[in-house]
């Protein structure tokens, strides 16, 4: 619109609506802004007061003492191998359940007879909580107490035993417990392809893994940008799993970078500031990650 | 139609809005508003000799293992006096984080337990208040057991009592025991006739059973039940000052050995391997494991077999115990510490020890009420009690960071030493000594 052809009277009236209408606005964005406010921005500030500030658990703030609380978490002699550890496991569940998303939905999508009941069984794990899942497979892992306690012990196999059983016992959990909602997300994203293209593409005479490769994967970037940040995002941040099911152990054989934090503020250092300057470290690192990817990720056009 | 709902719309849109902010603010509000009150660490409790009885209400944390004593106190003190205990128990390995999340924001419950070898460090850092005045007026002070109150001491001034004591006893399963040809009421007396007991009844083949179980991954339960073989020898596992660690004696060498010579051979629960606590008394409690040290508070609770008790051997024919349990306190927080000093007072009076705990086949936290007539009855309270007079209980300050913690050099040690590869092990200790030492 242009000002030129506005009546000199109706201005005013026109500038008090839009001042009407910011107001409005703000008034929409406060609830949410509080919110925020409230359980994001002042913990992230109270993080950053703390990774800078001498803070033991029960003595409270101490003052500063910047940059000693970063010197002594980054040379805790478990900080190296705790990242390696997430690491490896951030690659193992992502590739896992993004694979098996991805298959699982292809799956559901072509079985038609099937579709409902498949749906219904990949998604149940979903409904469960991460600990409640993680109590139940420590029970079904155990030696002791397990319903397969019989069957590994004649086998020699103790799940949870040693550092390789253990991380692939807690992935096959998080598989478990994950891949129906991947299986949704890449649903929705394959729904998303319109039938038209598919039927072009036939037309044409691609084959299957043709389609595959030329039309759903290139539609399905913001569904696999989406599920692989979600993956890589919590799997970097696993705590519950490890924490239920292994403890870090054996041997903090799988100690992961969050466990560390907590262990830092609640098992024995009883340090808050060591553990804010993990948390800061952490923080920082996923940001740059997460930018990265959803860079990667991006549709040509847009860039 | 269409065009009246579509110019209501805003409108009733901006009072939703309206409402909604309105409603957030009076929560952030409070969430603002935090206690200021700060110096409750240097107040002292001056109550009367009982403290007072107005029908308060009081609250108390516990942790999970000690439930069942501290449930049968609190019900039996809240039957009998105005005042009234809300008692809130709290999962072992969450404690010590609730409490010292509770202790940042001024929020601990008037009266908290927490394990006696935390105690130090929590009187250090100032979350009990001193209680001396009170204590030193019990007429019975010299008979309350002197290893918690030690360990709630700190500048001379008294700021624990016990709440629940848990010594570590050798307990042993008389129904295996005579099927392995062992003699049923005989304890073993040194480390080595523990051994062969354990090595006897898993000679027995059960298919399921097991010579004895522990738990490899679960530093407290070691602590609970290998220092005593080493102060059953006279020696120390630490210095008076709980800053050096002392694992190179030939005691605390004999432990190792042993358990890696028990584990080699097989006659270890396999699952103690990783066990990390939770269930480390589980296969024994079943009645699948022949002999164990396990603790005194679980006696009532095996049942189904008949059960042996004794002290822990060392290497040489002594026997020790390690005086574990709770150690209670009225918190920095309280401002009903007159009140909760009546619950104090209570729990250390004959009612409460006699008539809730030796009841319950539990320890009486007092000397001149070991004999009563509940223990009379049971010859193995009798022996309890009589190990609870030579045991010890260790005091550090880092003691959490050193022993209980997942990852503890402690567990390093024991770890590499039972089924490891059996390393350095001054090193190892060295290890130990250098968080003992912070």
């Amino acid at each position: 619109m242009t000002t030129s052809t506005v009546p000199q009277a109706v201005r005013p009236m026109m500038r008090r609506r839009r001042r009407q209408k910011a107001a409005v606005g703000w008034l929409y964005a406060a609830p949410m802004t509080l919110i925020v406010v409230g359980l994001f921005v002042l913990p992230l500030l109270l993080v950053l007061q703390m990774s800078a500030s001498n803070w033991p658990l029960f003595g409270g703030n101490q003052g500063v003492n910047f940059p000693q609380n970063f010197v002594r978490a980054v040379s805790s002699p478990r900080f190296v191998p705790a990242i390696v550890f997430t690491v490896q496991y951030t690659v193992i569940a992502t590739v896992l359940l993004l694979l098996l998303g991805l298959g699982l939905a292809l799956l559901v999508q072509e079985s038609s007879r099937w579709k409902g009941f498949l749906r219904t069984a990949i998604l149940v794990p979903s409904a469960l909580g991460l600990a409640s899942a993680s109590l139940l497979f420590y029970v079904l892992y155990s030696p002791l107490v397990g319903p397969f306690a019989g069957l590994t012990n004649s086998l020699g196999i103790d799940l949870l035993g040693t550092p390789v059983s253990a991380l692939w016992s807690t992935v096959f959990l998080i598989v478990w417990r994950f891949s129906g909602f991947y299986m949704l997300l890449m649903l929705v994203g394959l729904q998303g392809v319109p039938e038209e293209l598919y039927e072009a593409a036939r037309t044409d005479g691609a084959t299957s893994w043709q389609i595959f490769r030329g039309v759903t994967l290139p539609l399905l970037r913001p569904t696999l940008a989406l599920t692989s940040v979600l993956a890589i995002t919590g799997s970097l941040l696993a705590f519950d799993q490890f924490y239920i099911l292994t403890k870090g152990g054996p041997d903090n054989s799988t100690l992961t970078v969050v466990q560390l934090i907590y262990n830092s503020a609640f098992q024995g250092q009883n340090d808050l500031g060591v553990a804010g300057a993990l948390s800061v470290i952490v923080l920082i690192a996923l940001v740059i990650i997460n930018a990265i990817q959803l860079k990667a990720f991006r549709a040509p056009d847009e860039e | 139609m269409i065009q009246i709902t579509s110019r209501r719309a805003p409108v009733l849109r901006r009072a939703a809005a309206v409402v909604a902010a309105g409603a957030l603010v009076p929560g952030l509000a409070a969430c603002s508003d935090s206690p200021t009150n700060a110096g409750g660490a240097t107040a002292s409790v001056k109550a009367g000799t009982d403290g007072t009885d107005d029908g308060s209400r009081i609250t108390l944390w516990t942790r999970a293992p000690l439930e069942k004593q501290a449930k049968l106190l609190v019900s039996a003190y809240n039957a009998s006096h105005e005042n009234q205990v809300a008692l809130t128990v709290v999962p072992n390995d969450d404690y010590v984080a609730k409490v010292g999340a509770a202790a940042g924001s001024n929020s601990l419950p008037d009266l908290f337990a927490a394990d006696i070898v935390y105690v130090p460090n929590f009187v250090k850092q100032g979350l009990f208040q001193d209680i001396s005045a009170n204590i030193d007026a019990l007429s019975y002070k010299d008979e309350i057991n002197k290893g918690h109150l030690t360990a709630g001491t700190a500048d001379g001034k008294e700021h624990v009592l016990p709440f629940v004591l848990d010594l570590s006893v050798m307990m042993w399963n008389k129904d295996l025991f005579k099927e392995a040809g062992l003699d049923p009421d005989k304890a073993p007396t040194t480390l080595a006739e523990f051994a062969s007991d354990a090595k006897k009844v898993q000679g027995l083949n059960k298919s399921g059973t097991y010579g004895t179980a522990t738990g490899l991954n679960c530093g407290g339960c070691e602590v609970f039940t290998w220092f005593p073989s080493v102060w059953a020898d006279g020696e120390s596992v630490m210095n008076e000052a709980g800053t050096e660690a002392n694992f190179t004696s030939d005691s605390a060498k004999a432990v190792f050995s042993t358990w890696r010579d028990l584990w080699k051979s097989g006659a270890v629960l396999p699952s103690s391997k990783n066990e990390a606590g939770p269930t480390w008394t589980a296969g024994f409690t079943d009645g699948k494991v022949g002999i164990m040290p396990y603790p005194a508070t679980l006696l009532s609770s095996t049942t189904g077999f008949d059960v042996g008790v004794a002290g822990i051997p060392g290497s040489k024919g002594g026997e020790s115990t390690f005086v574990g349990g709770d150690g209670i306190g009225v918190s920095k927080d309280s401002k009903k510490a007159a009140q909760a000093w009546n619950f104090l007072s209570w729990l250390m009076s004959e009612k409460a020890q006699v008539g809730v705990l030796a009841k319950d086949n539990d320890v009486v936290s007092r000397g001149d009420l070991a004999n009563n007539e509940y223990s009379q009855k049971d010859d193995r309270l009798v022996k309890i009690n009589e190990v609870a007079a030579k045991g010890q209980t260790p005091v550090s300050l880092n003691f959490q960071q050193a022993y209980n913690a997942p990852g503890s050099p402690w567990l390093s040690l024991t770890r590499d030493q039972v089924i490891g590869s059996a390393g350095d092990l001054s090193k190892q200790n060295a290890a130990i000594t250098a968080i003992l030492g912070q």
